[in-house]
């Protein structure tokens, strides 16, 4: 009894209350999203907020049973779970269901299905730590660096082949975890340059960005005369951020589906088509734009009752907050993520165990990545990408898979004081 | 591993930028950007526009001259239409496959999403077969729209009619109006505009983005409803307006009639006319074509745009005036030999006519030029003719002006013609300072020569003379809206500066004309009708016939101008066809007339002249000019006769004096009036 008190007293009580709030959130703006004046009943089950409520419940149900599990159970059955998702992942190539040009879903019937990339987030994070929380590993060294980037890469090549663009670039954000077990920073460095370098090539003159690339060469030159090495570095590293930028226009109008493409010019402003590719992202601007300072208020949305937002209750469902609640829901909603994350980091950093720390900044990561991307595309910052906001959309499979994410942690949290069990 | 233990913040940072960056972009759309809110707005509200009735006009009875009807538009959204049976619905509307194709290309590219006019204004049978059918056209819809209908088909050039508001209309209009609006164009329609169109509402509706209405948008609270317009009530006569209509059928003219107690003008007949439902419905654009084109103009509205020299009918005034200046008397006598000298020109009475001496109530009677002409030179030299004839003329021409002539009289109708009522500075424009004289301008003595005058202003000078020294502004509307309206303007007395005593004798002279003077077929068995002929020359056409008139003597309910162009003499035409008016005005019947004339001889009458450069016409022209030539050849032997016979017999033969008088009457080239 004693034991089990003490239990229940350190488990980040903190944490679990953003998530319920999230939840509750959540659920409202569903219901908004949906709303019939002509179905009152917040029950009903063939109403998706009603069908939401079911998820919050089970939802917390899987959050209390995974409270209750042995954290060694955890540790021990990560290579099984791993196991268990990519053959889900390879199955539901095979016998899952297409919704919306996605083969993600197999069918459970009753009206329920799940998702299996879902699941890949939390048994690939698992899988993760426990490789790179085992002795004589480290990031820095090549051949761990090899392993660790095959366990993320198994899952996201089999999502991409669904093919799920969002969750397959969910899967990047692990590049946080690898960095802070070790991976060098210039990684980083790199990726934000090529993704700032991609745009660049694609708004401005190719000749602009050499010039530009060289002066800012010269200048780092100067500064760094001193270290040869260094030098020699950087010149590669110029010679390599020209030959990208002459290789980005060929490769996007060739290597890049026709509506992927569409979908960036939009964003860039390359193309401006209101009414066809750009028509959802720019009615979810106005829905978010038009709450204004304080919202429209609970179910006075015009854009989302009147649909003209599309998937207003999962992917846009942050259209429902900004527009019913105005850019006070707007900063209530990213304070809760940015609480969330930033505790989830203090969580991580005081475990004892690297097993722990490491899953930790995995679920930061997977968080981070849906929440800012999600909302991004929302607000036309990125292309349209289908990603979930983590515990405010509607769907059972993602309620659940992001709960059984951050409770796990929760759990092992939990028993930071005892055994180290890596 | 502890060695990477700074990383957190690292990480912990880029996270914070991240979603501080969101941040500043949230706060940037929602809070520092409007444009969103208007562009949700715009895309759930539409505001609906509710079209007020227009207001109806009825006649001075309480008769219905124009009143609503209504017909249906069909509208169409191009993205909800689904296949149907297009022969049955072509069939319904009374369409071809290809106009089908036409209209459904012309609505889509207005909007596929949005609702817009298919087919324009079908009748309310056709509207009943198509509605039953109509479920089975989705995309299809029909909008109730009222048109403007005439029960009577008569006083169009009143009415007027509406039309969609042009591009300066809507300019103007400061964005009240939409394209697609009706406005009144011309008419009363024109004139009580801001009246009849009533107040637009608007309902705010809303809609999904599937076009599916959704509601009031809260609950009406910014909506209005629409006011119907007032309704008018015309001071017209419909009974006289038609019998109007008919009688000058096919001839070009004008009547007006106005009660000289209230300035209620009662009849306006503009004639050619047309039917005013003919600028309605689906067929008014070409109707509107052929109107148009059509050489005798009927959307000339005569009674205030034509004018005319008003001849004889101007004597009256002429009298007047004189007398109040003080140069005549009644009793004044004045002998007439058939002609008068003014200067070096002799300006005859119509026909030669000796008068012998007459005075004033026998020279209206009998329209003798030469009296009028005497008048005239008096009141001009009045100050010693030479160089003060101008300040002379300047003083007449105000007397006449205070009568309305000269300017407008503001009817409440568009486009309003002032005439003609020249001023010494025209004359001295055109014979140079100082360079004329009374004798120079004698024709304005028998409302001639430069003077022009509309058939309103002669209506209204009648009314003047019966109301015995003023005129209520002739207007054709009486009361507006339900409060029965009268504008304040319409209340006040004009005075025309005319003591009441001197109209006696005139009134006295224009009874005569009636009683036994040049009008005389046209005496109304039992009433005192007092008026005046004219007999207006036209150049290369037929004179226009005029008469101007009231009625009765004492307390008169009527007076009226009616003008007919190129028919021939004031008594001939003009005299008859008013005093058919007014006694159906007076007596609301037409009784049998000791002349023998009747109405229905003057209906079927046709007078009208040959249209200009048709082939009839040059035929008849050349036909003239030969016998011109032969004519004066004619005469020049016939003069020449004449000399010798002079020259030889001495100048007492009187037959010969009469020849030569008419050949020398000839020679100013202005045959003058009666």
């Amino acid at each position: 009894m004693n034991n089990q008190r003490s239990f229940f007293f350190n488990v980040d009580w903190l944490t679990v209350l953003i998530y319920l709030a999230l939840c509750t959130i959540g659920w409202f703006n569903i219901h908004a999203a949906v709303y019939d004046e002509t179905k009152t009943s917040i029950f009903d089950l063939s109403t998706e907020y009603g069908k939401q409520l079911i998820y919050i419940i089970s939802a917390l149900i899987i959050g209390i049973v995974i409270l209750l599990l042995e954290s060694r159970f955890l540790t021990a059955l990560a290579p099984a779970f791993y196991v268990i998702t990519v053959l889900l992942l390879l199955a539901v190539l095979v016998v899952g269901r297409n919704v919306g040009g996605n083969q993600a879903w197999i069918d459970l019937g009753g009206g329920f299905r799940l998702q299996p990339s879902e699941f890949a987030k939390f048994a690939t994070c698992l899988l993760l730590a426990r490789y790179l929380s085992s002795t004589n590993v480290k990031v820095t060294e090549f051949k761990s660096f090899l392993i660790a980037g095959g366990i993320i890469l198994l899952p996201m090549i089999l999502i991409k082949l669904q093919p799920d663009d969002g969750s397959t670039l969910v899967f990047c954000s692990l590049i946080f975890v690898l960095y802070r077990e070790g991976l060098s920073g210039y990684f980083l460095i790199v990726v934000g340059l090529v993704a700032t370098l991609f745009v660049l090539a694609l708004l401005v003159n190719v000749w602009f960005i050499v010039v530009g690339l060289v002066a800012l060469a010269v200048m780092l030159l100067l500064m760094l005369r001193r270290s040869r090495q260094l030098s020699v570095g950087l010149v590669i590293g110029l010679v390599a951020c020209i030959g990208f930028v002459f290789v980005v226009k060929p490769l996007y109008y060739n290597g890049l589906k026709k509506h992927q493409r569409a979908r960036i010019d939009e964003v860039l402003g390359l193309n401006n088509d209101k009414r066809g590719v750009g028509y959802n992202q720019n009615q979810s601007k106005i829905a978010i734009g038009s709450g204004r300072v304080w919202g429209k208020g609970y179910l006075q949305g015009t854009q989302t009752k009147y649909s003209f937002v599309p998937a207003q209750s999962t992917d846009f469902i942050f259209c429902t907050v900004g527009e019913e609640w105005g850019f006070a829901g707007s900063i209530t909603v990213l304070g809760l993520y940015l609480f969330l994350l930033l505790r989830i980091i203090v969580i991580a950093e005081r475990q004892r165990s690297p097993f722990s720390r490491i899953y930790g900044y995995g679920v930061a990561s997977i968080i981070f990545c849906h929440v800012t991307i999600n909302i991004a595309m929302a607000i036309g910052y990125m292309p349209v990408i289908g990603i979930p906001l983590p515990f405010i959309s509607y769907g059972g499979s993602s309620l659940w898979s992001f709960t059984t994410l951050l409770f796990i942690l929760l759990k092992l949290d939990s028993n930071r004081m005892g055994i180290n069990y890596a | 591993m502890n060695s990477y233990f700074g990383r957190r913040y690292v990480i912990a940072g880029i996270f914070i930028v991240f979603i501080l960056v969101l941040l500043a972009r949230l706060f940037y759309i929602q809070v520092v950007d409007d444009r969103y809110y208007l562009y949700a707005q715009n895309n759930v509200i539409r505001r609906l526009i509710q079209y007020p009735a227009r207001g109806p006009i009825l006649d001075r009875n309480g008769k219905i001259m124009v009143e609503n009807e209504r017909v249906y538009d069909i509208t169409v959204v191009p993205k909800q239409v689904k296949a149907f049976d297009t022969v049955e619905f072509c069939k319904l509307l009374n369409i071809d496959k290809d106009g089908f194709d036409k209209r459904i290309i012309k609505a889509r590219k207005y909007s596929p999403y949005r609702s817009s006019v298919f087919e324009k204004q079908i009748s309310a049978q056709q509207y009943a077969s198509f509605q039953e059918r109509l479920s089975e056209f989705p995309g299809f819809d029909a909008v109730q729209r009222p048109v403007r209908t005439y029960p009577d088909s008569s006083a169009a050039q009143f009415l007027g009619y509406i039309g969609e508001a042009t591009d300066a209309i809507i300019k103007r209009s400061n964005g009240y109006y939409n394209p697609g609006d009706y406005v009144g164009i011309t008419g009363v329609e024109k004139s009580y505009e801001n009246v009849l169109r009533g107040q637009r509402g608007v309902r705010n509706m809303l809609y999904d983005s599937h076009n599916v209405p959704k509601g009031v948008y809260a609950n009406g609270a910014y909506d209005t409803a629409a006011v119907a317009g007032d309704r008018l009530i015309s001071s017209l006569d419909t009974k006289i307006q038609k019998l109007g209509e008919k009688l000058m059928q096919n001839k070009i003219g004008s009547i007006v009639a106005i009660e000289p107690s209230t300035g209620e003008i009662l009849c306006f007949v503009s004639t050619p006319t047309y039917d005013p439902n003919l600028l309605v419905g689906k067929e008014r654009g070409h109707n509107a074509g052929i109107l148009y084109k059509d050489p005798y103009k009927p959307f000339f509205v005569r009674p205030i745009q034509a004018y005319y020299p008003p001849g004889s009918s101007f004597k009256p005034l002429s009298a007047l005036v004189a007398m109040q200046e003080g140069v005549i008397t009644p009793q004044t006598i004045y002998h007439c030999p058939g002609y008068y000298i003014a200067g070096n020109r002799r300006v005859k009475c119509f026909h030669g006519e000796v008068h012998g001496d007459v005075n004033l109530a026998s020279a209206v009677a009998h329209s003798c030029n030469g009296y009028f002409d005497m008048v005239f030179e008096r009141l001009v030299n009045r100050m010693g003719g030479g160089r003060k004839t101008d300040t002379a003329y300047n003083n007449w021409r105000n007397n006449v002006a205070k009568f309305g002539l000269g300017s407008r009289l503001h009817l409440d109708l568009p486009a309003e013609n002032r005439g003609n009522l020249p001023k010494a500075s025209y004359y001295d424009k055109m014979y140079g300072k100082n360079g004329w004289r009374s004798s120079t301008v004698i024709s304005l003595a028998i409302g001639q020569g430069e003077l022009l005058a509309t058939p309103l202003q002669l209506a209204n000078i009648e009314a003047t003379i019966a109301n015995r020294g003023f005129y209520y502004k002739p207007h054709l509307i009486k009361s507006i809206g339900d409060q029965r309206v009268i504008r304040k303007e319409y209340t006040e007395k004009n005075y025309v500066g005319i003591d009441s005593q001197y109209f006696n004798p005139v009134i006295n002279g224009m009874q005569n004309v009636v009683e036994f003077g040049t009008a005389s077929s046209s005496k109304i068995p039992g009433i005192i009708m007092c008026g005046k002929t004219g007999t207006v020359e036209v150049k290369n056409k037929g004179d226009n016939s005029v008469f101007v008139a009231f009625a009765p003597r004492d307390n008169p309910k009527i007076a009226i101008a009616v003008v007919v162009e190129n028919s021939g003499q004031g008594a001939t035409w003009a005299a008859p066809i008013a005093s058919f008016i007014v006694e159906q005005y007076l007596k609301g019947s037409i009784s049998k007339r000791a002349s023998g004339i009747y109405p229905e001889y003057y209906i079927n009458k046709n007078l009208l002249p040959e249209i200009p450069g048709s082939p009839a016409e040059k035929a008849r022209q050349r036909a003239d000019s030969l016998r011109r030539v032969k004519r004066d050849s004619l005469k020049k032997a016939a003069a020449d006769t004449a000399k010798k016979q002079i020259e030889l017999k001495a100048a007492t033969n009187k037959q010969a004096t009469k020849t030569q008088e008419r050949s020398i009457a000839m020679l100013p080239k202005r045959r003058d009036d009666e």
